[in-house]
């Protein structure tokens, strides 16, 4: 069965984890670099990004995930997720994977009180309910970048080869689509 | 169509808090602290409770001041504090943008009977128990996040250490009930049937629960997260020690790599003075924070 870690460093683990596996992979936890030699695919959770960003420097996780990146295999980043994929970030000095050509702008949709639901039309997906939480969004992209949703014309969600973001949370609903495109994603390398 | 406010964004914040450390702060600069060290939210406070309960008289909602100034001074969550069944005082943390209101017995309690309808509000709550019936009491007024009591501002864990197991002992209980005894099981807890159920079909809390009040060194935070919690409040216990910043790191990763003990080891090294502690036994009981709610 296709193996998908989920980095479990800080933020909304579990929940990635039952979305995986019911949408019929293996969900596995990652808290040590080694473990990512087990699993096809990784998901970075949304959580805080300073404090995943500060943990996975102190742990050696970002040159094992630069790593695991250069071997093809994919990365879904999810709110902070994303943000620490992203290349460079719009304000603030935080460690980042660089990974991806967008541009991220941190709680750009504002502080808890402006968190939102809204339905998106995602491309390859269709119409959507998304959670957006103090969520980024994208704020410019590169030549190469797949944009996959738009919310009131701002990007939040974006594929580019092997690497998927969202500034949303499908793992806080009970929809699989997502995940199940994620593991698409995995199967097809 | 938007929606803001709801119970999904409300809970799904304290969702992404996970496995992380809330730290109590009182300056921009204590709350620069926190955020380096790595917590995932800073509660924003006028006084942190060791010296809450050192100084004594009533305790309020801190001055929107200190509360704007934490909140221009980092990019994490902020959580600020209210008096419990102060709905004013909720209102006004709400329009400063606080991410979190914590209804909390560190301060003094504004109504003695009625809790804060937490529902009236888009932002969402975070409110202490000692048990389980407690706890639904919370969630049923609106609490999208709820936390241990421990017995706060003392360095001692052993409140929040009887706190979640009685928690846990609760949810184990229903767990094991037949349909037919949940009816007497919510009156005996005074709980809402509807939740009581919903507690006995998933054996979880229907949301998150931090462990709070007592927590002073990486092994409390270990220990906590080992019986269960899922994040951690540290109150006193950083800023009150000997060396904050090494401190707070530490209790940082201790609340991630909460099972490993040798990381628990190295991380426990050289931390300086911890917090001076309070035997629970010397607290009259006129002081006993974790008896404030109802």
């Amino acid at each position: 069965m296709t193996k998908i870690g989920v980095l479990a460093l800080q933020g909304a683990v579990r929940e990635h984890i039952y979305h995986i596996e019911e949408a019929g992979a293996a969900g596995k936890i990652i808290k040590w670099p080694h473990e990512l030699d087990r699993v096809a695919g990784l998901i970075i959770p949304g959580g805080e990004s300073t404090t995943i960003g500060k943990l996975m420097v102190e742990y050696g996780f970002i040159d094992a995930i630069r790593d695991f990146h250069a071997k093809g295999r994919p990365i879904y980043g999810t709110c902070a997720g994303m943000i620490l994929l992203a290349k460079r970030i719009t304000e603030g000095d935080q460690p980042l994977l660089s990974l991806m050509d967008i541009e991220a702008r941190r709680n750009a949709f504002g502080r808890q009180r402006e968190s939102f639901e809204a339905d998106l039309d995602i491309k390859g997906i269709g119409a959507f309910k998304a959670v957006f939480i103090r969520a980024p969004w994208i704020e410019s992209i590169s030549d190469g970048v797949d944009v996959m949703a738009e919310f009131d014309n701002i990007k939040v969600m974006a594929r580019q080869g092997s690497l998927l973001v969202s500034a949303f949370h499908p793992e806080l609903t009970g929809d699989l689509r997502v995940h199940k495109y994620f593991i698409e994603m995995v199967r097809e390398v | 169509m938007i929606e803001t406010g709801t119970l999904r964004v409300k809970t799904g914040l304290a969702e992404m808090l996970k496995g992380g450390v809330i730290m109590d702060v009182t300056t921009p600069e204590q709350a620069k602290i926190a955020e380096d060290a790595g917590a995932v939210a800073v509660m924003a406070l006028e006084r942190v409770p060791a010296d809450i309960r050192a100084s004594g008289g009533v305790a309020r909602m801190a001055d929107p001041t200190v509360i704007e100034g934490i909140i221009n001074s980092v990019s994490i969550p902020v959580m600020a504090k209210a008096r419990i069944g102060h709905f004013v005082e909720a209102q006004i943390l709400e329009a400063l943008g606080a991410d979190y209101i914590d209804e909390s017995e560190v301060l003094t309690p504004a109504d003695e009977e009625h809790h804060i309808n937490k529902w009236d509000f888009k932002v969402p709550f975070v409110c202490g128990c000692r048990n389980l019936g407690e706890a639904l009491r919370r969630i049923s007024e609106g609490a999208a996040m709820i936390r241990t009591k421990g017995e706060p501002g003392t360095g001692n864990i052993v409140e929040a250490v009887r706190h979640m197991r009685s928690v846990n002992e609760g949810i184990s209980w229903l767990k094991g009930l037949r349909e037919e005894e949940l009816f007497a099981a919510a009156k005996d807890i005074q709980a809402p049937y509807e939740l009581v159920k919903w507690v006995h079909d998933n054996g979880k809390l229907p949301v998150v629960n931090f462990s709070a009040g007592g927590v002073a060194t990486p092994a409390d935070a270990a220990l906590m997260m080992q019986l269960g919690a899922e994040g951690i409040f540290v109150g006193s216990g950083i800023f009150k020690s000997g060396d904050p910043a090494k401190r707070a790191k530490a209790i940082v990763q201790a609340t991630t790599h909460f099972t490993d003990a040798g990381l628990l080891a190295k991380v426990s090294k050289d931390l300086g003075e911890p917090m001076v502690g309070i035997e629970i036994s010397q607290i009259p009981e006129a002081e006993m924070m974790q008896e404030r709610g109802w």
